[in-house]
């Protein structure tokens, strides 16, 4: 176990960790406000990734395509909020979880009839393709750098706004209460398309990020999206500062544990044992935590209030 | 305060606090048994927090529950139950989506110890309900038995309210505002009721209809801000010159849920 | 959700009751006479259909009576089918000897005993939760199983796995896709009868009242927990059975089958046909996928318009078609 690779590792780790970030902000933001649980924001994901693609294609500029497809991917969360999302408010998380379901049936049948099934991988321009030598031996692809540092200061945004907002003291109260977001003078409608348009593109700014390393694929959004959940259910669901830890500790834990699970397990079983148990273990590993964690708090790290 | 007869309820020093305000302050109670014991006082006094922990479903910061010579302290809701001690809802809490002699037959079922079992009909159990009747007719449900409990009148989801509590066969009834949104009619219905039930029954009644309260009551207790300004039998209480203080404000107030 | 129907006693029998019994006796009679009139295509098309029904009523029982919404339920349909496919497999290559069998019950008894285990351990966790964490959590342990599945390259990971010979038994053979049928009808029916009886008994109020309203039930001392644990164990088990089928019949496994969008649909089954109603998931399970069967017919992107009737159903159709019913007689006792 070199300490370089396990560096590197690190850096990966941190990536997964800041991507997670991104979608479970946005489901933080709308189970916070409006109480409502989106299953389809890893179409949202999706989406983003897909228009990014395009777009470097059309446009032969990835940091181009990737601005435009920030503000497009909100835009197409606030059509779906305007004629889906917003018939659901007033009813139960049961009715949530079954109509975005449906929902995402639809998206995912759009997106392969716009971009065809098979998915569009994008190169990346030669700046962001480059590798940066951080420290002495350790060498590390710039775009996961910017991964990181774009995943940060998306993190800094969302700090602001949950502290020193209106808006935030709605999240940090755990308030999904009309009556309060009235009190407020708010009008109810706008708040409520604004705030799932700011999960949109946050979902959107995660795909299009992936985009480049992974490539723009039909369903990519439905595997996170439930990884996105666990983070949540970790950190407190409702909690941006649970979803933010929860997030970091769980890519961490992912990518550690299926780069290093096979060499501890060899330490106490068979190599040929180990080799069988570790991968089917270190897929389950994060459940596992997620299992340990409510069992001993079932409302995660940092519940949001008594809900 | 007299602890000469038994006490089957007793807290001592009991206090919960919520941010700032001690919304139970050192509270001593005693429910003596085989008496209605009513607890009153001004809205926003602390009944609600004080019966929420009486029954389990708050914890106290400190202080002790006794129930029957049993420390229930800090014990979960349905601990409280199994011991004997019964509730009813200020905020009505039924099975709206089950008729009232289903309602009814659940808490009996409750009560008849655990219910793991899993072939025999139970929807025509004479062992449910028959007493399930039983209970129905004593609150004078009788004819309502098979309506959904969600189609019945408010005065009439009260009156279930006292049957479900009733049909646990408690040793202490504890009835939250059981006349509380109800028309006259409605109350005088359910003082009825309660006269009927108060030879037999252990009960701690908290209302806020004084008439109702000096009708049914052996001894009151008076709560303000959160502590126990007196206790005792309904002279005594009329004459207290704190409790008449601490009802000034509140006496427009008293009278209105009257008329 | 909609309302129970607990007690009809000495009232005439319910339109409901009807339905079921019509519906009961086509699904009996209608499947074997497009086989033997040479069309095997449709007999499969119910075999699916009962062996999803199966695994819809079980789910009923805790998200219909329970109120519980589980969304890890085509977990327990991946373990039960995984439960035939992996002692067959060794049976047939060698390896782990101790479950190496054709033998079907002893596939039958793994299928329902390892999805009751896992009932009972996630159950245990993810009830000490409630509302949206309990739809994320058993989301979360079922796609734990699907990728544990992934990673076991042994038997195909994501590949899937080929059961190359059928669980079995004494006297039939499964490889008689009549005979399959008829199991599969002749468990639905046993499934049905077993949570009608649970549901009517006091265990089945309890979980009814628990749904219904649990800080009540609290308060009259009843300890919610251990009866929804018990419910899922049951469901979780009916469920492994329902997989044990399921791998008997498509005869090729893979974790597919047991990701979380399957358990959406399981879902949308008990949902359509209205949650606790007890032939609802049939109705669920016949209208997805006829409908399935339909739309793909016409176009290959049969999502698209499959999604959108499913929010439509979600936005206009409430209550499923139990409180379509409901609706229809309405002049009674409803506020």
């Amino acid at each position: 176990m070199e300490a370089s690779l396990l560096l590197i590792q690190l850096l990966n780790g941190l990536q997964l960790g800041i991507l997670l970030f991104l979608l479970s902000a946005g489901l933080t933001l709308t189970f916070g406000i409006m109480d409502f649980v989106n299953l389809a924001h890893g179409s949202l994901y999706m989406l983003g990734a897909f228009i990014c693609a395009s777009l470097t294609q059309l446009t032969g500029s990835f940091a181009l395509a990737a601005l435009l497809a920030v503000p497009l991917t909100a835009l197409c969360g606030l059509l779906i909020e305007m004629v889906v999302i917003r018939q659901l408010y007033s009813r139960n998380h049961l009715d949530h979880v079954l109509a975005t379901f449906g929902l995402i049936l639809c998206l995912d049948t759009i997106a392969e009839i716009v971009w065809s099934p098979a998915g569009i991988a994008i190169a990346l321009p030669d700046i962001l393709n480059g590798q940066l030598e951080v420290l002495p031996g350790v060498v590390v692809p710039v775009f996961r750098l910017l991964i990181i540092a774009v995943g940060l200061l998306a993190a800094a945004g969302l700090y602001l706004l949950v502290n020193h907002t209106k808006l935030g003291m709605l999240i940090r109260a755990g308030a999904s209460n009309r009556t309060m977001v009235g009190a407020l003078g708010v009008d109810i409608k706008t708040l409520f398309s604004g705030v799932f348009a700011i999960g949109a593109a946050l979902a959107g700014l995660a795909g299009l990020l992936v985009a480049p390393i992974a490539e723009a694929s039909i369903g990519m959004g439905n595997e996170i999206i439930i990884t996105a959940f666990v983070v949540i259910i970790i950190g407190g669901i409702g909690s941006m500062k649970g979803a933010f830890i929860a997030a970091l500790l769980i890519g961490l834990i992912d990518t550690l544990g299926r780069s290093y699970l096979d060499d501890i397990f060899k330490l106490i079983m068979s190599n040929e044992a180990a080799e069988t148990a570790a991968p089917a273990i270190s897929a389950m590993l994060i459940y596992l935590m997620m299992a340990v964690i409510l069992a001993i708090r079932p409302q995660g790290l940092f519940p949001a209030s008594s809900r | 305060m007299s602890t000469k007869q038994s006490a089957i309820l007793e807290t001592t020093d009991l206090c919960k606090r919520f941010g700032g305000v001690l919304a139970t302050d050192h509270v001593n109670l005693n429910v003596l048994k085989g008496e209605v014991h009513a607890l009153i006082g001004p809205n926003g006094a602390g009944k609600t927090t004080l019966i929420s922990q009486l029954s389990g479903l708050l914890k106290p910061d400190s202080g002790q529950i006794k129930f029957k010579g049993k420390n229930l302290t800090g014990k979960p809701a349905h601990k409280f139950a199994r011991a004997g001690l019964a509730r009813s809802f200020q905020i009505t809490s039924l099975f709206a989506d089950m008729t009232l002699l289903q309602n009814v037959a659940l808490a009996i079922q409750a009560n008849a110890g655990h219910s793991f079992s899993f072939w025999r009909d139970a929807t025509t159990d004479d062992r449910l309900l028959e007493p399930a009747y039983h209970y129905l007719q004593t609150t004078g449900l009788a004819g309502n038995a098979d309506r959904l409990a969600s189609a019945v009148s408010h005065g009439e989801r009260r009156q279930l309210e006292v049957a479900m509590a009733l049909a646990t066969e408690p040793s202490l009834l504890l009835l939250d505002e059981p006349m509380a949104g109800m028309g006259t009619d409605e109350s005088n219905l359910m003082v009825e009721i309660l006269q009927k039930l108060s030879g037999e029954k252990t009960i701690l009644l908290i209302e806020h209809d004084m008439d109702a309260v000096f009708t049914l009551a052996d001894r009151i207790s008076v709560l303000v801000y959160g502590r126990i300004i007196a206790t005792g039998n309904k002279e005594q209480i009329q004459s207290n010159p704190d409790v008449k203080a601490a009802y000034l404000g509140e006496a427009s107030n008293g009278e209105a849920s009257n008329a | 959700m909609s309302e129970t129907k607990l007690k009809n006693n000495s009232k005439p029998r319910p339109l409901s009751f009807w339905i079921n019994a019509i519906l009961l006796l086509l699904l009996a009679v209608v499947p074997p006479i497009l086989f033997i009139t040479g069309q095997p295509f449709w007999l499969d098309v119910f075999t699916r259909l009962v062996i999803l029904a199966l695994a819809a009523t079980a789910l009923n029982l805790v998200l219909g009576y329970g109120g519980l919404v589980s969304f890890g339920h085509a977990a327990y349909l991946g373990l039960g089918a995984y439960a035939v496919g992996i002692p067959t497999y060794h049976a047939l290559y060698g390896g782990m000897d101790a479950i190496a069998s054709f033998n079907g019950f002893l596939h039958l008894g793994l299928a329902v005993l390892v999805s009751a285990l896992f009932a009972l351990l996630t159950g245990a966790i993810s009830l000490r939760t409630r509302g949206v964490n309990f739809i994320m959590i058993t989301m979360a342990f079922g796609q734990m199983i699907f990728y544990a599945i992934v990673a076991l390259e042994n038997y195909g990971g994501d590949d899937g796995l080929t059961i190359d010979v059928r669980s079995e038994f004494p006297l039939i053979s499964l490889d008689n896709p009549l005979t399959l049928y008829g199991l599969c009808y002749l468990s639905l029916l046993m499934a049905l009868f077993i949570v009608y009886k649970i549901t009517r008994s006091r265990f089945g109020l309890t979980l009814q009242g628990a749904r219904s309203n649990e800080e009540r039930m609290r308060s009259l001392g009843v300890n919610c927990y251990r009866y929804q644990l018990v419910a899922i164990v049951i469901s979780g088990a009916i469920c492994g059975y329902a997989g044990f089928l399921l791998g008997n019949f498509s005869t090729f496994i893979s974790p597919e089958m047991m990701d979380w969008t399957r358990s959406g649909e399981l879902m949308f089954m008990v949902i359509l046909g209205g949650a606790a109603f007890l032939c609802g998931p049939i109705f669920g399970a016949a209208a997805f996928i006829l409908l399935e069967e339909v739309l793909r017919d016409v176009t290959i992107h049969w999502h698209l318009p499959f999604g959108l009737l499913l929010i439509l159903s979600v936005l206009f159709f409430r209550g499923g078609l139990s409180g379509a019913l409901d609706r229809l007689r309405s002049q009674g006792d409803k506020p």
